[in-house]
């Protein structure tokens, strides 16, 4: 199948406004700018295309959101892109980043946006500066601005760079972070979407860079055709990151409903190692429950549904894969280190519980656990859920129980006293019984 | 240092991306740190002043984020992810080498100023573990026998200007 996000793979040059134009670029703004907004919103709402950042909502429905009534309206583009075995976002800016200034621009005109923001992460420093120079280009050619295309419809563009904090990749988190506030969730309703919810506490949509990049092709080529990839609940396509012990490790541009077989062992080779069997899949990064990776999944399609069905969710399609031999136990600790340092802590439920879970996890993987421990983390974890202000609250729960259904023997292990792991001085705690 | 006058067109183009003057504080944290290579009491208050915010809110922004310096740190400030992915593929192996090899313990700065050693949390870069930020910049698919010609070069390279100074 020819690509349609990651076009630089065929196209290497694709990124730049010069090259973009030679091959259709633009032809997609133009065209939306042909139709009214509303058709626009329509066209994109029958493609079913859904959000790629992680929560697979309905773009269509989301714009459609956007009051029409309000002055001031904006459009953020999340390039945040921190979930742990993701990056693809970051293959999108780095080498197509017209077709991702294009996107925006479309979602911007079918909302009648005042002005684009799009938020790096701060590592994303160089690629933030090329960015710079590539709207420079596209203001100069009125795709962006004042009186785009000799209309009455202005919109600027602008990049702002984070500085390292996963939880501004959470949209409202996102929005304070712009606005100069601290980089914490806003309590919600009102959403995003809603007068006194965005940024500046105006209607704003926020979208995903992948979500975005999927628009050109849509406006192009219809609603119907991008349907006629993957699955009726699932279509488009969709970029694959796979990470850890994979043979080859790297981002992979497939139709949704492609099976497991087809991506792990006919594309990427199958485990790292060789002689080794797969044994564990992190499909959404560190924020979706572990699943074994089994022979009996193995030719299940991919899709939103079939991760739920499995047990865990298909989010931002960070596969992190795991081989016959891996300590869960050490890779569930691994994931409380991460929620413990990127819980915010505004509320008392993830500040409490992340420090606690990580501190649990500190101890059984010294050999100082007990079965009563492992007690504890089932029971402070179960706690946590459905109490925190943010999705983070509950993501951080994924790890520590996901692990404990698939693998508790492994966890009795330690507590038992068969196992434990040195660990740097730094990282121990002090046990009190 | 910030109203020196060659910083007054970067200040301007930063106040221009947004309707409020406290949107800038983060890009004005970047500035400072430019400036002054870290963030001391003076540059934060510098900030403060310009967005017209109390510089207690601009030093609780600063903590928030990993990327900025709130002490000094070495020439080369080496973030080293050691998150789960890049553990997988040895990550934390090359961290404890690494470290070793700089004979410093975890944020330690080596004697000579050059090198400061940390960890961090995935840094989108995954497949290509090993994998550090070196203060802006990405070093990917790496081992200790890069690690150590390069480390090397950049010794090498500061003994040279000193001894032409
Ligand atoms: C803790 C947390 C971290 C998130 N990180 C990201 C991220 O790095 N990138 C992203 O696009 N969405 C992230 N999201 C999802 C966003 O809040 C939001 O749903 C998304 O940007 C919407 O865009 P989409 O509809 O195009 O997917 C995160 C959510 C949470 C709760
Ligand atoms: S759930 Fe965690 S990350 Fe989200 S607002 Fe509360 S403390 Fe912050
Ligand atoms: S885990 Fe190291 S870059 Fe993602």
């Amino acid at each position: 199948m020819e690509n349609i996000l990651l076009r630089n793979r065929t196209i290497p040059e694709i990124g730049t406004f010069e090259t973009y134009l030679e091959h259709g670029g633009w032809e997609a703004f133009k065209k939306a700018f042909s139709m009214s907004p509303d058709e626009v919103i329509q066209e994109v709402l029958n493609s079913n295309l859904r959000g790629r950042g992680g929560a697979g909502f309905s773009t269509g429905r989301k714009w459609s959101f956007i009051p029409k009534d309000a002055e001031r309206k904006y459009v953020v583009v999340n390039a945040d892109e921190s979930e742990p075995g993701t990056f693809k976002d970051r293959e999108l800016l780095e080498f197509n980043a017209q077709q991702v200034i294009e996107g925006a621009m479309i979602a911007a005109y079918a909302i009648q946006a005042t002005a684009v923001y799009i938020y790096f992460r701060g590592e994303f420093w160089d690629i933030a500066h090329n960015f710079e120079q590539e709207i420079a280009k596209a203001r100069e050619a009125n795709l962006i601005g004042q009186n785009i295309l000799g209309g009455d419809w202005s919109c600027e563009f602008y990049t702002h760079l984070g500085a390292g904090a996963y939880i501004c990749g959470e949209e409202s988190a996102m929005l304070n972070s712009l606005q100069g506030l601290l980089g914490q969730p806003r309590v919600k309703p009102p959403f995003p979407v809603m007068k006194g919810g965005g940024l500046y506490y105006e209607p704003t949509v926020v979208n995903n860079v992948e979500t975005l990049a999927n628009v050109p092709w849509i406006i192009v080529n219809g609603a119907d055709a991008y349907r006629a990839i993957g699955t009726p609940e699932s279509p488009g396509p969709k970029i694959f990151c796979l990470s850890g012990h994979i043979a080859k490790a790297g981002n992979y541009e497939i139709p949704l409903g492609t099976t497991f077989r087809e991506l792990l062992y006919d594309l990427a080779g199958g485990p790292q190692h060789e002689g080794k069997g797969f044994k564990a899949l992190l499909p959404s990064g560190a924020s979706g429950p572990v699943i074994p990776l089994t022979e009996d999944m193995m030719d299940t399609p991919m899709t939103y549904e079939s991760l739920v069905e499995l047990g865990s969710v298909l989010g931002s399609a960070s596969f992190i894969v795991m081989e016959e031999g891996t300590d869960m136990v050490w890779a569930a600790y691994k994931m409380a280190q991460f929620f413990k340092h990127e819980s915010c802590g505004k509320c008392t439920p993830c500040r409490e519980g992340t420090y606690w879970l990580n501190q649990l996890m500190t101890r059984i993987i010294s050999g100082q656990g007990t079965m009563r421990d492992l007690e504890i983390l089932e029971n402070a974890a179960t706690q946590m859920q459905g109490k925190s202000l943010c999705a983070l609250g509950e993501f951080a729960t994924s790890p520590i129980l996901g692990t404990l259904k698939h693998y508790r023997a492994e966890f009795e292990a330690y507590v038992n006293g068969e196992k434990q792991k040195e660990l740097p001085a730094s990282k121990t705690v002090a046990v009190a019984h | 240092m910030l109203q020196d006058e060659k910083y007054q067109e970067q200040i301007q183009r930063i106040f221009a991306k947004y309707p409020d003057k406290r949107s800038a504080v983060m890009p004005l944290l970047y500035l400072a740190q430019e400036a002054y290579g870290w963030l001391p009491e003076e540059a934060l208050d510098e900030v403060a002043e310009l967005c017209d915010i109390d510089p207690t809110q601009v030093k609780s922004i600063a903590g928030f984020y990993t990327m900025y310096r709130e002490t000094p740190k070495g020439k080369y400030w080496l973030q080293v992810c050691t998150d789960l992915p890049c553990a997988l593929r040895g990550a934390d192996q090359f961290y404890e080498e690494l470290k070793a090899y700089l004979e410093v313990e975890e944020g330690g700065t080596t004697e000579d100023g050059l090198f400061t050693v940390e960890h961090v949390m995935c840094l989108a870069a995954c497949d290509r573990a090993p994998m550090l930020q070196c203060n802006f910049h990405y070093m990917e698919n790496l081992d200790m026998d890069k690690m150590r010609a390069w480390i090397e070069e950049r010794r090498a390279e500061a003994r040279e200007k000193e001894q032409k100074s």
